[in-house]
């Protein structure tokens, strides 16, 4: 048992849902009580959408349960049938329906129906939202694919030679509720058009069944989110040969070590090397001289695999960043983000507790955090900007505007929504340089609004903590009255610093004087 | 299955549901009670529908939490318990400030019967002083939505003593402007002993006895009405304080049982009643004429199409709802316009047929179903909307008319000239 307050990911048939809902001509039904159709406005609501998820929950009852719920779910497929006639049916179960085992998927291929049906185990108790994702498009996929395995002879990359065509794709993963999907997919066949390569299929989002029957037309598969295409695209290399990339074109280098990826698979040589670095004004906004505070700004980042892979390299590499935390609740890219996080001399912070995200922030004293709707609540009770960079989101992270976080424009919208929460390179220095000025109060925050706590509190509270926790140091007036001169956003990490001075050197009283001889010391 | 009974039209539907379960009430129940903690114990679902229900109030650490069962819990139920003794002290050593701890059952702890009444029982006993430990079921196969509040309540009634005091003792939670007003309301009809049930702290609960008279503030509260009478409590049969009607016949019916002269009623509320009237106009103008379909979900419905007919000149197309205590909802249903269709139960599918058939101007329906039907050009308000925001009595009258003349009003904007729609 796990005391959970807040959780990152829902539960497996969640994962489902966002499969169904992604394509087209498929129908859900899941064997679940009423409270469980709250999922439904997830995607009504967060998603904005117009549709319904096409899912028919069974409603079962208590009192049905003593008699045969069993016919209940065979009712409620029957008519789901003949009321949305799906080319493919989905069966499954929620936690509760798992309990008392009718299973559902053995009822449906049971009645007689000629479309394909996938039957869905998603072990409630111990899975979670992506995984429930990824095993029902491996299944769905599976299912519509299975009988051409052996029909077909292993496709090779370089089939396209041969067919005297130009190179076929299929770009796997984007689904509903994930991040910014809708404008990754255009993004990135935008730039595989450029490069001379064509989209076969883009599915789960906006795929119908004969679209999946289709996936095999293409040469390969573009992985574009592990979370949920890995074992598909495992699958798809197995039976039929399809390779499948890697890469995940979030970032200048990676997008580009992306479109590198792409060509030798093909075997495609690239015409436009000189071209692709000047995509994007990523580059050129990060070289121009504005950009130079952003060197060495303390960014902590949290969020699903994909996503905070590629944000830390992004943070270290293309903005100058320092990278001073770094953590995932996606446990199936633990290993991944681990390799990522050594490279940066971190420890990884896997874990599906925000509270110990929390804490991990307030420790590493970050002036960035990249996270989930999660991070931006945490961050703005600590005063530290936020953006956010990975589900779970909010609706306002589901914007009206083109905003892909992929390939070229995906990096200047990278940029704008990373360094917009931040100060401007001058903004910084013209408060550096007022700072001591009389109007320069606690109360003028600039453009980042008034979110930091009050010297005092701020003084006083950690105070108490500090009994305890730093071996009894104390701020003498002088180092108070030198420590309210900071401005606030740094004076959290001029604290620190400190007091961690303090200990290094048995200092017991902080004063004025102690705060410029660690000042000296970290400089 | 149709029946008739009086004037009004009742059916039962059963089927697929779009509804919300009794967990969903946490959401509102914690903040009326800062002192409580709603623990359920159930599954991931249970956990992520209620972050999801309660959209952006995530607070540092919120007042309610799940317990969530894992394999090996349900391969043990002895187990499970030993589990669920262990997540409440590291909880209760965490959130010293606790003072009652709800444990609320889910769909699955239901089915596998864990017994949450005897693990609270122990628990009273070890934290005897400190915290109280009370059980109720939320889940999804025995309640829905508000019923969560009827359960929560239900379960406080046991630790409320005795009194023979006379009292009036509002049942059911209010916004707390809300609650003040209506307490001065009854002060100035010279009722002076007045009470809160649920209260605003945990352990203020109020004493009861044969001479409370109990007034319901909410139409979903059948088993704790029931509880109440079986304490010896009065219970005053009134329709809900939802519009001006509503309210002042519940007014009335308070002051007939504290023998208040009708007169002196009409006295005071006078003034509000004209000032509330005049408010109304506005609203009532927008939405004079226009067709209301409100699909089952906070159990609100009866009273809101009674207000949105009789006050606002709303015609009603088809009234759901979850489910109907009749004998609660006796003075409601009396005061709807002959041949009223009431619905209960649901079979969401074919009650979309009925929406789009009908061609109704406005639709109350949940988050799931608003934006696709606005997306087929049906008005929508959403029905969890009337739970979170203060729309009891008088005073609020033109608010509650405002919530439902909103959208309609926004329609009239957007599809006139500044926006070509499809």
């Amino acid at each position: 048992m796990e005391l959970t307050l807040w959780t990152y990911e829902g539960p497996p048939h969640v994962g489902a849902m966002r499969i169904a809902s992604s394509m087209k001509d498929i129908h859900y039904v899941l064997h679940a009580p009423q409270g469980d159709t709250y999922a439904d406005l997830l995607f009504t609501m967060i998603e904005r959408r117009g549709q319904r998820p096409p899912v028919t929950y069974t409603t079962f009852q208590a009192r049905d349960l003593g008699g045969d719920t069993a016919e209940l779910v065979k009712k409620n497929i029957k008519e789901a049938v003949e009321r949305f006639k799906p080319k493919t049916l989905l069966v499954g179960e929620s936690c509760t329906a798992e309990l008392i085992q009718d299973q559902p998927g053995a009822l449906a291929k049971g009645m007689g129906f000629d479309m394909p049906i996938v039957n869905l185990e998603l072990p409630a108790y111990s899975k979670k939202e992506n995984w429930g994702a990824s095993e029902t498009f491996y299944q769905l996929t599976r299912t519509l694919l299975k009988e051409k395995v052996s029909s077909i002879e292993k496709i090779s990359p370089l089939r396209w030679k041969e067919l005297g065509r130009r190179p076929k794709v299929n770009i796997l993963g984007p689904s509903l509720l994930g991040f910014r999907c809708r404008d990754d997919v255009i993004e990135i066949q935008r730039i595989l058009s450029e490069q001379g390569i064509d989209t076969n299929v883009v599915a789960p989002l906006g795929a119908s069944p004969d679209d999946i029957e289709r996936l095999i037309d293409a040469e390969i598969n573009i992985c574009l989110y592990q979370e949920i295409a890995e074992s598909s695209c495992e699958w798809l290399r197995r039976n039929f040969g399809m390779e499948f990339t890697n890469t995940i074109p979030i970032g200048i280098k990676n997008t580009i070590a992306f479109i590198n990826e792409v060509h030798n698979k093909l075997d495609l040589p690239i015409t436009n090397k000189q071209e692709l670095e000047h995509k994007s004004k990523l580059p050129w906004y990060s070289k121009s001289v504005d950009s130079n505070y952003l060197t060495g700004k303390r960014v902590f980042i949290f969020g699903d695999g994909t996503h905070a892979i590629a944000a830390a390299k992004i943070a270290k590499e293309e903005l100058g960043f320092e990278v001073v935390g770094l953590g995932t609740y996606s446990r199936e890219m633990a290993r991944q983000l681990r390799s990522t996080a050594k490279e940066l001399n971190l420890e990884a912070l896997i874990t599906n507790n925000y509270l110990e995200v929390e804490d991990a922030m307030k420790k590493a004293a970050p002036e960035l955090v990249l996270g989930t709707q999660m991070e931006r609540h945490s961050a703005k009770r600590l005063g530290i900007p936020c953006s956010v960079i990975s589900t779970p989101m909010h609706v306002q992270d589901v914007p009206a505007r083109y905003s892909p976080q992929m390939g070229w424009e995906g990096a200047n919208v990278i940029f704008d929504d990373w360094v917009h929460p931040l100060m401007m390179g001058l903004e910084e220095h013209l408060i550096d340089m007022f700072k001591h000025d009389f109007e320069f109060v606690d109360g003028h925050q600039s453009h980042l609004g008034h979110t930091a706590t009050k010297t005092e509190d701020f003084v006083n509270s950690e105070d108490k903590e500090d009994k305890n926790s730093n071996e009894g140091i104390i701020w003498t007036e002088s180092g108070r009255a030198e420590l309210t001169k900071v401005p606030f956003f740094v004076r959290g990490k001029v604290k620190t610093n400190t007091e961690k001075y303090a200990i290094l050197r048995g200092i017991p009283e902080i004063s004025d004087e102690t705060l410029y001889d660690a000042k000296a010391y970290f400089s | 299955m149709k029946f008739l009974m009086s004037k009004v039209e009742f059916n039962k539907e059963t089927g697929p549901r779009e509804v919300f379960c009794g967990l969903t009430s946490i959401v509102w129940l914690h903040r009326r009670m800062p002192d409580a903690f709603f623990l359920v114990v159930g599954s991931r679902t249970c956990a992520h529908l209620i972050q999801s229900a309660a959209g952006v109030m995530i607070f540092a650490e919120p007042r309610f939490g799940t317990a969530i069962l894992e394999e090996k819990d349900l391969a043990g139920l002895a187990d499970a318990h030993e589990e669920l003794d262990r997540v409440v002290n590291d909880l209760i050593v965490r959130r010293p400030e606790i003072k009652t701890l709800f444990l609320v059952g889910s769909c699955p702890s239901e089915v596998i019967k864990l017994d949450l009444a005897t693990v609270a029982e122990k628990l009273n006993k070890r934290f005897s002083g400190q915290v109280r430990f009370l059980n109720y079921s939320g889940s999804g196969i025995e309640t829905t939505f508000t019923q969560g509040e009827d359960g929560a309540l239900k379960a406080l009634i046991p630790l409320m003593e005795s009194s023979d005091e006379e009292k009036l003792l509002l049942v059911g939670t209010l916004a707390n402007n809300v609650e003040d007003r209506f307490k001065k309301i009854f002060r100035n009809l010279g009722i002076s002993n007045i009470e809160s049930f649920p209260p605003r702290q945990s352990t203020e609960l109020p004493k009861i006895g044969k001479n409370t008279k109990v007034l319901l503030t909410q139409p979903y509260l059948s088993d704790t009405a029931r509880d109440l009478k079986h304490r010896g409590c009065e219970i005053i049969s009134a329709p809900f304080p939802l519009g001006i009607e509503g309210s002042t016949e519940w007014f009335l019916a308070a002051a007939k049982a504290f023998k208040i002269s009708e007169f002196k009623v009409h006295e005071i509320i006078s003034p509000l009643i004209n000032r509330a009237k005049l408010a109304l106009e506005s609203h009532k103008e927008i939405l004079k004429g226009k067709r209301l379909f409100l699909l089952p979900e906070s159990q609100l419905e009866i009273s809101l199409a009674r207000f949105l007919h009789n006050e606002c000149e709303m015609d009603l197309i088809e009234v759901g709802t979850p489910y109907l205590n009749k004998d609660l909802m006796k003075e409601e249903i009396n005061l709807l316009p002959d041949n009223t269709k009431i619905v209960e139960g649901q079979h969401v599918e074919k009650q979309l047929d009925r929406v789009r058939e009908s061609n109704p101007d406005l639709v109350v329906c949940g988050m799931g179903l608003a934006n696709p039907l606005e997306a087929e050009g049906i008005s929508t308000k959403w029905s969890i909307e009337m739970v979170f925001s203060p729309i009891h009595g008088i005073d609020q009258a033109a608010d509650l008319a405002g919530l439902f003349s909103k959208p309609l009003r926004r329609n009239q904007i957007l599809t006139s000239k500044t926006l070509v729609t499809h």
